[in-house]
């Protein structure tokens, strides 16, 4: 059965929707939109019959995985596709149709009917004009606007989006920015001509979660203070329990299920929806730790001991060296999974390819395997390396295109140990069938597997030789929720089997739950806080834990609000 | 999920090939401009093959001067006594293998150094770095007459004309592909993949051979086909410059076109127009293919047929599919 064209129609006129369509006036309404690109491999049907409304002062979200065709839903809106697109069906803002307006009416709907705002802020400015200057070009674009109005109106603008001492930040360039002040700009951007509607297309996955939860918080202000609509594109669930007003949630191109955010998170209708919010990390649920009171693994043989450990990359030349890692001390002992967190610039990855010997230790002391990484020489490593996996964030450029899997995850065979070339097939199809692949995959080539498989083909590389220490670097990072359950899932179980010890780096709390015993927290380079991972989680002692804590938006639109209020209280404490 | 059946199969190797798998994705204008570079180059390289077949005299043979095209002498004779016509069909045996030499030779040597520089890095690497902008910085043909006078003297045989004059152009051509080798290398050194064979242990010399050289060597075959025209003009320019190959010991387009420089103004047009229209379309029909290929790598800059237009096979299904996943 299939339900999109039927059901779905059912389901507009069927009155349980928050404002049906032409009830109530509607800022923006998608009607049976489908959209199809040409590409090398035929026609590909980005869009296929969506059809929806957004109210004033609503926040929609469009929620989905990686080719549900939520971003190109809301460049359409914008009528920003690609020249290979075609497109039909309507897309109406107030009375125009943006898929059939002329040029000139496109211009004029754009900036002042709708703004965009990007997924990377650092991409989104221009950086060899000042900020002012930027939000001024869209007042310039649209009318006569002198020098002076418009830098009043950019500072304003600015001011909206709570950017401190704006009268003198408007002159700055956007590298004088962070990255959370940088996405502030860019909205300021979209304020500037009073847009009734903003379409923001995962505008916090860029950034880190602290800041995240500002953004979250900017977005809400705006919408409750001057009634702009928002139609968010996000993939990411706790960012939708924490704003959104109505939910839709697309898959392969098509409308799954549409309902209110509290509705959609407690009854899901459709199989999809629920496999996907099941697939959801929540903290505190599944955690690895739970009802741990001492660590574990304390008798075990230790393999990574951090004594005081420096890492500094050399600056430019008059520059200091950067330290991007402070002091840090902790062990990691045999069998044990420890959870490494921290947000970007945290020194948590300079740590993992440390101890792999991909960076150089600068001061302190570093023993890996009992080896001191202070003197580290490649020739004197090297036997060592057979005892260390490590398995990398992007799946898709961690395989060498040109070999087949099989060639790939027999590489550390065929280097360390002497196989004839039918053991080592051997041995290759084990591996496949340990990280539950098909045997027959050993011929395929890397772009023929999906992310997820490809992960799984990684995870049987490090463990070829049987390691007894595996780094796993943001492993999950690059997969869509439901591959990330599938590949957690499989690593827990593959660690229970095979005992090695693990390093796992992730800025995502949740998921550092579900696997480590042990978690430490990073930030700024110096370890702040480590412990039982379900007593760092459920308990936190240093206040930046706190402050990350309380800013992961939980995927329940009920909890999230309470944790929102918490948050606020945190802040102002 | 069901990727299990949504993977393509890897194309069959003959698709695979440069040319075929441009030839594959090229439409439109950029498909006419592969095609009559592909044509034009076909012509050139057939004419090479079937020199001895095609041509009515030797490249050496001498009959009464600046005679006009006539149906004993088609295109004519020149003002040394040579047939035009197979003076120009002759020219491109002699224009093939300098190619073949400066191209083959260039390749070898600008990849081995690439890598080697630019996986290694330190620095044996800057200096060879500062000596390719030197190279660089020296103007094309006068370089070449330098290495031509230092290899031959001058003017020399048939072999050590062409080794010369290729030897001469490979000097021009190594650092342009030492420098995209080293420029790919150093990219590739920090991709995951190598990251990844490092922490594997795998030793310095098979990374290179294993997983960097064939990823850094996808733009060679534009290069190539690029450098090919200009190796050509190079050759063309040393012969007309009288740095090139004696009239006797082969036939060669740049000494043809110098000696017909004195025959404009009596009025001969013969002697000057075939060698030149020879070397504009072996030129035009090497720059050609390059370009398109160039174009086609680039998915910014390669034209498609409109969506819509060819008709999709599993259109019928695609509704169920959705369904399938959705519950699989």
């Amino acid at each position: 059965m299939s339900y999109p064209a039927d059901e779905l129609g059912k389901f507009d006129d069927g009155g349980d929707l928050p404002t049906p369509p032409g009830a109530r006036e509607t800022v923006l309404s998608i009607e049976h939109l489908k959209v199809t690109f040409a590409t090398d491999s035929g026609d590909v049907k980005a869009v296929d019959d969506v059809s929806l409304t957004v109210a004033p002062a609503e926040v929609l979200a469009i929620v989905g995985e990686s080719g549900s065709g939520k971003t190109v839903t809301a460049r359409t809106i914008l009528g920003m596709l690609a020249e290979t697109a075609i497109s039909s069906g309507a897309v109406l803002i107030s009375g125009n149709n943006v898929l059939s307006v002329t040029p000139a009416q496109l211009r004029q709907i754009r900036g002042q009917e709708v703004a965009m705002v990007f997924q990377e802020p650092s991409t989104a400015l221009n950086p060899v004009f000042s900020v002012g200057w930027q939000i001024a070009e869209g007042l310039r674009a649209h009318g006569k606007v002198g020098k002076k109005e418009a830098r009043l109106r950019a500072i304003e603008a600015l001011r909206k989006v709570g950017i401190p001492d704006p009268e003198k930040r408007v002159d700055y360039y956007p590298h004088q920015f962070s990255g959370g002040q940088k996405q502030r700009v860019v909205i300021a951007a979209a304020l500037a001509l009073n847009a009734g509607l903003i379409v923001a297309d995962e505008p916090t996955t860029a950034l880190d979660v602290t800041v995240q939860a500002e953004i979250l918080e900017l977005l809400r202000d705006l919408r409750d203070t001057y009634g702009t609509s928002i139609v968010l594109i996000t993939h990411n669930m706790g960012v939708v329990a924490d704003l959104a007003d109505r939910v839709v949630v697309m898959y392969e191109g098509k409308v799954v299920e549409e309902a209110d955010a509290t509705t959609l998170f407690a009854s899901p209708q459709q199989d999809y929806t629920k496999r996907l919010l099941a697939a959801v990390p929540h903290l505190g649920r599944n955690s690895a730790s739970a009802r741990a009171t001492v660590r574990a693994h304390l008798d075990q043989e230790v393999l990574v001991e951090a004594k005081h450990l420096l890492i500094e990359y050399p600056g430019r030349l008059g520059t200091p060296a950067f330290r991007a890692v402070d002091d840090v001390s902790f062990t990691i002992s045999a069998g044990e999974v420890y959870g490494l967190v921290g947000e970007s610039g945290s020194g948590k990855t300079t740590i993992g390819r440390a101890i792999a010997g991909l960076n150089r230790t600068t001061g302190g002391s570093l023993k890996v395997l009992g080896y001191e990484m202070l003197d580290f020489k490649e020739r004197t490593f090297r036997p060592l390396r057979r005892d260390i996996g490590f398995v990398f964030q992007d799946p898709a450029a961690s395989f060498n295109p040109h070999l087949s899997i099989g060639e790939c995850v027999a590489e550390p065979i065929l280097i360390h140990e002497k196989r004839s070339g039918a053991e080592t097939e051997k041995r290759v199809a084990e591996l496949l069938e340990a990280v539950q692949l098909p045997r027959a995959y050993a011929e395929r080539f890397p772009h023929e597997l999906s992310g997820g498989e490809r992960q799984r083909a990684s995870l049987a590389r490090a463990l070829a030789l049987n390691p007894k220490l595996l780094i796993a670097d943001e492993p999950t990072s690059a997969l869509d929720v439901s591959v990330q359950a599938k590949v957690l899932e499989l690593f827990k179980q593959i660690q229970a089997e095979f005992g090695f010890a693990a390093l796992f780096i992730s800025h995502d709390l949740a998921v550092v739950d579900i696997l480590a015993d042990w978690v430490g927290v990073l930030h700024n380079g110096k370890l702040v806080e480590q412990g039982i991972g379900s007593q760092v989680m459920g308990n936190p002692r240093d206040a930046y834990t706190k402050r990350l804590l309380a800013s992961l938006p939980v995927p329940d639109p009920v909890e999230q609000a309470k944790r929102r209020d918490a948050h606020r209280a945190l802040l102002h404490s | 999920m069901a990727a299990g059946l949504t993977v393509k199969r890897r194309e069959p190797l003959l698709n695979r090939l440069p040319v075929i798998s441009h030839y594959r994705k090229s439409t439109g204008l950029q498909r006419g401009m592969l095609v009559a570079g592909l044509v034009l180059t076909g012509i050139f390289l057939l004419t090479a093959a079937l020199a001895p077949v095609l041509s009515p005299y030797g490249f050496a043979e001498r009959f009464d001067t600046q005679q006009p095209p006539s149906s004993a002498h088609w295109w004519g004779t020149t003002s040394g006594g040579y047939d035009v016509l197979s003076r120009v069909i002759w020219g491109t045996q002699t224009a093939l293998m300098v190619i073949v030499v400066a191209v083959v030779l260039s390749i070898f040597l600008g990849v081995a150094v690439g890598l080697f520089s630019g996986y290694f890095g330190g620095w044996a690497d800057r200096i060879l770095v500062v000596v390719a902008d030197a190279v660089y910085a020296f103007p094309t043909l006068l370089l070449a007459i330098v290495m031509s006078i230092a290899i031959s003297g001058g003017q020399s045989s048939l072999l050590g004309g062409i080794l010369s004059a290729g030897i001469s152009i490979t000097v021009v051509f190594i650092p342009q592909y030492f420098r995209v080798i080293r420029a790919e290398t150093i990219r590739l050194k920090a991709e995951p993949f190598v990251e990844s064979a490092q922490v594997l242990g795998a030793p310095a010399l098979r990374i290179m051979s294993r997983h960097i050289f064939k990823n850094a060597t996808r733009t060679l075959p534009l290069i190539f086909t690029l450098n090919a025209s200009e190796a050509i003009l190079t050759l063309a320019g040393l012969g007309f410059l009288g740095f090139g190959i004696e009239p006797t010991s082969a036939a060669e387009w740049g000494y043809d076109l110098n000696h017909a420089l004195s025959d404009t103004t009596a009025g001969i047009w013969w002697t000057g127009v075939f060698p030149g229209m020879a070397i504009v379309l072996a030129v035009l029909g090497l720059t050609l293919v390059g370009e398109s290929m160039n174009d086609l790598n680039d998915p910014r800059l390669r034209s498609r047929r409109r969506a819509g237009k060819t008709p999709q096979p599993d259109a019928p299904a695609g509704d169920s599919t959705v369904q399938d996943k959705v519950t699989a």
